[in-house]
């Protein structure tokens, strides 16, 4: 077992009791509710004749429901306003603070915990979303839990696990222009597999994350429970704390930040930690990776040839047969020139606001394909408002993008934000699961937000090295 | 809080294939049948656009067979139920029927949701899974049990050794699977724990 990293460590200062189950019981410094997984859970508490134990560390949003064009109230689609009106309720009889619309916070639930300065180093942290492994990226231990957690952690402020086996994901060198974050992370998944992080947390370390802001760790580390590992963390250095000095939390309480910053260092991995498992990729040799499937793992770099099943391993080979077909593409054929009828730039992946600033320097001066429909719905009500005092919504809307309001919108289609019948989509978020973004026929290609809007561009997946000078990370 | 949990050592019943890696919550439960305020009534929305066309009209698929509808023993391949954290997604199986699930291998997320409902995920390697799916399939009104104690599932002649995770063996058997009490009744140990966190303010 691992020795010595941030995750022994993260997970010994926190725990409470070992249960008769053998699972620990974990204390959890920051509970992040939305309005999809936790009425059912306010539902079971009441029941039970239970109340929200630690309701300050308790934090609420709205997301995957909410419009990103009208958000007038009621909201047109009732059943989403009845979920609103749910989560408005629960928060006010429990004392929850609530990040809604109205109070300029509102956001994706894994974009507004770290710009509120509630995502630090050394907290546990957990959701009802499977990304919520997001919050990693500065070194807190956060994993997605379900419904009847939910209910535990409400009860109880604790939750009980096992403890997972830590592998460390190194990667070398320094990236090329145009390969970002998403890249590195899509190719970790295509190589491990979606089920090879099953039974482990990943710590991603060496020059290329080290190099990365706070943004594109948040993208990697978003896409670990993608892999199978249901979180994954980077070791918080300066450029961590620099990210953090200027969140609300601790610009309100400096002293804080210094009381702090000896426990943030203190639960490093140390130099000679024990990992259950070591990975290498070189940075250096990755180009723009997207997939060609309907699962994460699916992807190949822009001038790869798609594979053909039989070269897969046998227990793949279906899988890739069945999504090929579904995709309608060819194996030996690169993905370039893959035609796509919208373009989506947003998601708890990639939609803050250096994913929003590199994709506009690529847009600028261009114009949007006109068989595609672009949008780009930024992650938080924050990031809209300080893209827009940089004028990039501008950018965006003269190319033909629709700007719109924040939400999880079309990476999973729960609002209005839907793909029609069997359109293709380059897409900047996590999932290319069929069905996933609202139409069982659509067909999802994961990619870089750059690519996304290159692709919103020509019309079909491009190369962005190829459409513009692009710069380096 | 005194509602006794049941122990669960074992479920029987006749099984259901769902064939195919990578079977995720998506697919499950699509999200548009997630916006709701309670679990009930999910069941009807299992696996539903692969059960229906744009029509609403069946397609082929176990769950709208007649012989399967009794079914209670779900017989998966690998990594079922991976994608999102929802529950809706072991819910709406539940809901449907399906007391005990057999794979090759589960999310883990998914598997978590399971355990939190008393639905044991049962694992074998691929040749024995796909043999049990075989057997379903001609023997559809055939008895399974799924030994959550023994770690072993039993069908015709046939028992097999299946691995059941040992921290979800000891909740499912020993009836500690809905922690909320257990972990309530360690309240003064989690104050403590808090007062003792750094980043936690008085």
């Amino acid at each position: 077992m691992s020795e010595g990293t941030l995750y022994d460590k993260v997970w010994e200062e926190h725990t409470v009791s070992e249960l008769p189950t053998g699972q620990t019981q974990l204390f959890v410094g920051l509970h992040l509710i939305h309005e999809v997984t936790s009425p059912q859970a306010f539902g079971m508490l009441q029941e039970r004749d239970l109340e929200v134990a630690y309701p300050e560390l308790t934090h609420a949003t709205v997301d995957h429901i909410v419009p990103t064009a009208d958000q007038s109230r009621p909201y047109r689609d009732a059943a989403a306003e009845e979920m609103m009106s749910e989560l408005e309720q629960n928060v006010r009889e429990s004392g929850i603070q609530f990040s809604d619309p109205t109070t300029g916070e509102q956001g994706i639930v894994h974009v507004i915990g770290p710009e509120q300065g509630l995502t630090q180093p050394g907290k546990t942290i957990v959701c009802g979303d499977s990304h919520t492994s997001t919050h990693g990226a500065f070194g807190a231990l956060a994993f997605g839990i379900g419904t009847s957690q939910i209910r535990d952690v409400l009860a109880t402020q604790t939750v009980a696990m096992e403890k997972k086996k830590v592998r460390k994901i190194e990667v070398t060198g320094e990236l090329g222009p145009g390969v970002e974050a998403k890249d590195i992370i899509l190719e970790v998944i295509r190589r491990l597999g979606t089920e090879g992080g099953v039974g482990y947390v990943y710590e991603y370390a060496g020059e290329a994350i080290e190099n990365l802001d706070m943004e594109g760790r948040m993208s990697i580390c978003n896409m670990s429970i993608e892999g199978g590992a249901r979180a994954g963390y980077v070791n918080p250095d300066e450029t961590t704390y620099e990210w953090l000095a200027e969140t609300d939390h601790f610009r309100e309480n400096p002293e804080k930040f210094d009381e702090l910053k000896p426990y943030w260092e203190s639960i490093r991995s140390d130099d000679d930690a024990e990992y259950d498992d070591v990975v290498t990729i070189d940075g250096s040799e990755l180009e723009p990776v997207v997939t060609w499937g309907t699962t994460p793992g699916q992807g190949v770099g822009i001038s790869d040839p798609i594979p053909t099943p039989e070269s897969l391993p046998a227990d793949k080979a279906d899988s890739a047969r069945h999504a090929q077909e579904h995709m309608r593409v060819t194996p030996g054929d690169t993905m370039e020139g893959y035609e796509i009828d919208v373009a989506f730039l947003g998601s708890c992946t990639n939609a803050r606001l250096p994913d929003l600033r590199r994709a506009a320097e690529v847009v600028e001066g261009q114009q949007v394909h006109e068989d595609v429909r672009a949008m780009v719905v930024p992650g938080s009500q924050r990031v809209k408002a300080a893209a827009e005092a940089e004028g990039l919504d501008k950018i965006f809307e003269e190319a033909g993008f629709e700007w719109r309001n924040a939400g999880c919108s079309m990476c999973l289609g729960m609002n209005e934000d839907q793909l029609q019948g069997d359109e293709a989509c380059a897409s900047s978020s996590n999932r290319n699961f069929i069905g996933r973004q609202g139409s069982k026929d659509g067909r999802t290609v994961l990619m870089s937000p750059r690519m996304v809007v290159a692709a919103a561009i020509t019309g079909e997946v491009t190369d962005v090295r190829e459409l513009k000078e692009v710069t380096l990370v | 809080m005194t509602d006794e949990i049941p122990e669960i050592d074992a479920v029987s019943g006749t099984g259901i294939p769902i064939r195919g890696n990578d079977i995720d919550t998506d697919q499950i439960i699509p999200a548009r049948f997630m916006k709701v305020v309670t679990f009930d009534g999910l069941g009807e929305f299992a696996f539903f656009d692969l059960r229906f066309d744009e029509d609403d009209n069946q397609k082929d698929h176990p769950f709208n067979e007649p012989q399967f509808q009794d079914a209670s023993v779900l017989a998966v391949n690998a990594n079922f139920g991976c994608g999102s954290s929802r529950e809706h997604a072991p819910q709406a199986l539940m809901r449907w029927g399906i007391d005990a699930i057999i794979g090759e291998s589960f999310a883990e997320i998914f598997a978590g949701n399971c355990l939190a409902l008393g639905i044991p995920t049962v694992t074998a390697d691929h040749d024995t899974i796909v043999e049990l799916q075989e057997w379903i399939d001609e023997n559809p009104d055939g008895e399974i049990d799924v030994d959550v104690e023994a770690e072993t599932v039993t069908y015709g002649d046939t028992t097999i050794e299946a691995t059941v995770d040992d921290a979800q063996r000891r909740a499912l058997t020993e009836g500690v699977w809905d922690t909320t009490a257990l972990m309530k009744s360690n309240a003064d140990a989690v104050a403590e724990k808090a007062a003792a966190l750094p980043y936690i303010d008085e």
